[in-house]
């Protein structure tokens, strides 16, 4: 049965949520409120004159085409990043969760990639497929193939969709792989003996069973890919070439911090902070439903 | 530590700290690093030691974007320093701002030290001043685009390396016979869209906005659609299909490729010298950036970029004699001569151009003269002066973009250079909307 604890009296609860409430007043409701608050004007960037537009900078920013097909950019973008990054690290996590020697050595240095920051992970990464001076692109070169992410749309998403998963990868397979061991052994023997062979016992056992946790990383992915990959796309791309890889969060930046322009930018905010919220709504209550806990 | 050797370290730092105070601290927030860096220290240190009553203090901030970030930062928190530098294409955005900068005439004016606006190149501080002839910036680091030669690998390909490569008309044979010599890369180029579009436009005195490139107003439009520039991208444009233009990025990133022997003809700010002359392991010639010679009007002049330095606003009147006795002093001959010799940046006196010339330096370093001449070989028309358009910064980025299609052969010239301009205008217009 649910255990209920009852506090006498509204001081002691309130005194224990009060750190939580003061973190998020201050780090969340705070600096939204600003973000709404100034979308709502066009300021000069030294703060020295400001005009009210009311919602003019929203009309202004949904009738730009660039921003728009930023959308669709951002969907892109984090879909590949999600599915490569989950679909990599569950492969994996099965592999490792078979293992029976050595298993904490594979473990140890899949975990490794996860410690680098994405700024650094996308320097790495860049050099590594650099025009000129990259050694993959030079071997591709000998394959015969002309890497140039600097002008080729395709390319460089992929590229920063593979510098993007790579250090997530490591997250991802740790969960899986916890995951995967907090299965009972009973139950997928138990199938093995029923002559179930190992896409059944996957397909039927292991994937529903595992379903919390994709939850959870689909979740914790999809955040991801909007909001940290601001480095890695920074450093590789910048955006470009002609913002094929300029993400809603890139352009809040550029706009932001290149053009000078905060009334934009704080808009660019406003509507991000909507489709999160959107997308959060949708996770639980659509995708929840297919969890079994 | 025993207690008296803190008490001695206490009264010591005591003392220092009083000394210091009697000088009046200046504080200056640059983008300069490495090699640049170092020369701007050393100036630093000169004005330091020459007198005493002033010290100034240079803070790197990032590249030049983050420093004009972290001075936009500062100053809305009310800790702005007294210089901040900017790169020329945030000159629109800093004149806006009116209250929180202060003229540089303004403050020489107030110093009361000797101030002679006619010993500066008007060229180079025409970017800088206003309509009336007023300096509002002070032009700290200006280059101008030039050609670098590798003379080695014409040679290589059968070429007279004296071959005539002033004029654009004449680069399509010698570009085929690189490129049938087998040259991996016969013509690069670094900042794209300043050297064929910006300074290309005043090269050929056609306007690349309208009310004279912006000087008359915020607003302005981007007109650089015209014919003669979407012929000249035309022509790169089948340059690069045909492996002639190799493009290796939207930045200096080229230079690389010049440096290490791979490119044979490299268009690049005049400021690269110093670059190439210390890692070159060619016979290597400088020479004026290539015009159309059907076009009537052209050589006209090339137009400045790097950046100048601003007052920022808000600041004690006594502390503006600092910053005024250290832009005097930046001014002087001796100064600004070393300056552009060490950097391969503008002299932007006269007299300091003429002290290098006495000084024998063009004549053992052929080539570094080119620059000037460039700059000055005709008064600067209404489409020659320079630019001054907001959100300029990000303009750029999208004309890199556009040019990037045209490069990749994805877009025609004509399309890139309309879709250019349309979405410029469009960030003109919001600049104007922030600044009315």
């Amino acid at each position: 049965m649910e255990k209920r604890v009852i506090f006498k009296g509204w001081m002691l609860p309130a005194l224990l949520l009060l750190p939580q409430i003061v973190i998020t007043a201050i780090f969340f409701f705070y600096p939204a409120g600003q973000a709404i608050w100034q979308s709502m004007f066009v300021p000069d960037p030294f703060g020295l004159k400001t005009q009210f537009v009311g919602l003019g900078n929203f009309e202004y920013l949904l009738g730009d085409p660039y921003y728009r097909a930023s959308f669709v950019t951002t969907a892109i973008f984090s879909g590949l990043v999600t599915v490569v990054s989950m679909g990599v690290a569950l492969y994996l996590a099965i592999l490792a969760d078979r293992l029976i020697k050595g298993s904490g050595t594979y473990r140890t240095l899949l975990i490794w990639p996860y410690a680098v920051a994405p700024a650094v992970a996308g320097v790495l990464w860049m050099f590594m497929f650099n025009t000129r001076v990259g050694v993959v692109a030079w071997y591709l070169g000998l394959l015969g193939y002309d890497w140039n992410h600097v002008l080729d749309e395709a390319e460089a998403m992929g590229l920063v969709v593979v510098a993007s998963s790579w250090g997530r990868i490591s997250y991802n397979f740790l969960f899986f792989l916890a995951g995967l061991q907090a299965i009972p052994r009973s139950v997928i023997e138990a199938a093995a003996i029923d002559g179930a062979k190992f896409w059944t016992r996957f397909r039927t056992i292991v994937w529903p069973l595992l379903s919390p946790t994709t939850f959870f990383l689909l979740v914790v992915n999809v955040v991801y890919a909007f909001f940290e990959t601001f480095g890695v796309i920074h450093t590789i791309t910048a955006g470009g070439p002609q913002q094929a890889t300029t993400i809603l969060v890139y352009k809040v930046y550029s706009d932001g911090f290149v053009g000078q322009d905060l009334g934009s930018s704080a808009a660019q905010s406003v509507i991000l902070l909507l489709l999160v919220g959107i997308l959060t709504v949708i996770q639980f209550k659509f995708i929840e439903r297919r969890v079994h806990y | 530590m025993n207690i008296k050797t803190l008490n001695l370290a206490l009264a010591m730092s005591m003392a220092w700290g009083t000394a210091a105070s009697a000088q009046t601290e200046i504080q200056w927030w640059h983008a300069f690093t490495g090699r640049l860096g170092e020369l701007l220290d050393a100036q630093v240190a000169q004005f330091n030691a020459s007198q005493s009553d002033y010290k100034v203090v240079a803070t790197h901030k990032g590249n030049y974007s983050e420093a004009l970030n972290a001075g936009i930062a500062a100053f809305r928190a009310g800790e702005q320093p007294h210089l901040l530098q900017v790169f020329e294409v945030g000159t629109a955005t800093m004149m806006a701002a009116t209250g929180a900068i202060k003229p540089v005439y303004e403050v020489m004016e107030e110093s009361g030290l000797p101030f002679d606006p006619n010993a500066y190149i008007p060229a180079v501080t025409g970017y800088y001043t206003t309509a009336d002839g007023q300096m509002l910036s002070y032009p700290y680091n200006s280059s101008t685009q030039v050609l670098y030669v590798n003379r080695d690998k014409l040679s290589e390909a059968g070429i007279d390396p004296d071959v005539d490569l002033s004029t654009w008309e004449a680069w399509d044979a010698v570009l085929t016979q690189l490129k049938d010599a087998g040259v991996t890369c016969p013509y690069t180029t670094s900042w794209q869209s300043w050297v064929h579009l910006e300074s290309f436009s005043a090269y050929h005195d056609v306007p690349f906005a309208t009310k004279s490139n912006g000087f008359e107003g915020f607003d302005a439009e981007l007109v650089f659609n015209g014919p003669l520039q979407v012929a000249h991208i035309e022509q790169l444009g089948k340059w690069a299909q045909e492996g002639k233009f190799i493009y290796n990025g939207r930045r200096n990133e080229a230079g690389a490729n010049f440096r290490g022997g791979e490119c044979a003809l490299f268009t690049e700010s005049s400021a690269g010298y110093a670059g190439v002359k210390a890692e070159a392991q060619f016979d290597f010639d400088i020479r004026h950036l290539p015009y159309w010679d059907s076009v009537e009007a052209a050589p006209q002049n090339t137009i400045i970029g790097g950046a100048s330095v601003w007052i920022m606003a808000g600041k004690p009147a006594e502390e503006y004699k600092g910053v005024a006795a250290f832009l005097n002093f930046l001014s002087s001959p001796e100064v600004q001569a070393k300056w552009h010799q060490d950097t391969g940046y503008l002299p932007i006196t006269t007299a300091a151009g003429e002290l290098t010339e006495s000084q024998g330096f063009y004549a053992a370093n052929p080539g570094t003269e080119i620059a000037g001449l460039q700059m000055t070989r005709n008064a600067p028309t209404a489409n020659s002066k320079g630019l001054r358009l907001g959100s300029y910064d990000q303009i750029r980025t999208i004309i890199d973009e556009e040019l990037e299609g045209v490069w990749s052969g994805q877009k025609t010239a004509e399309a890139a250079l309309n879709s250019a301009v349309e979405r410029g205008n469009q960030l003109l217009r919001r600049f104007e909307q922030a600044n009315r």
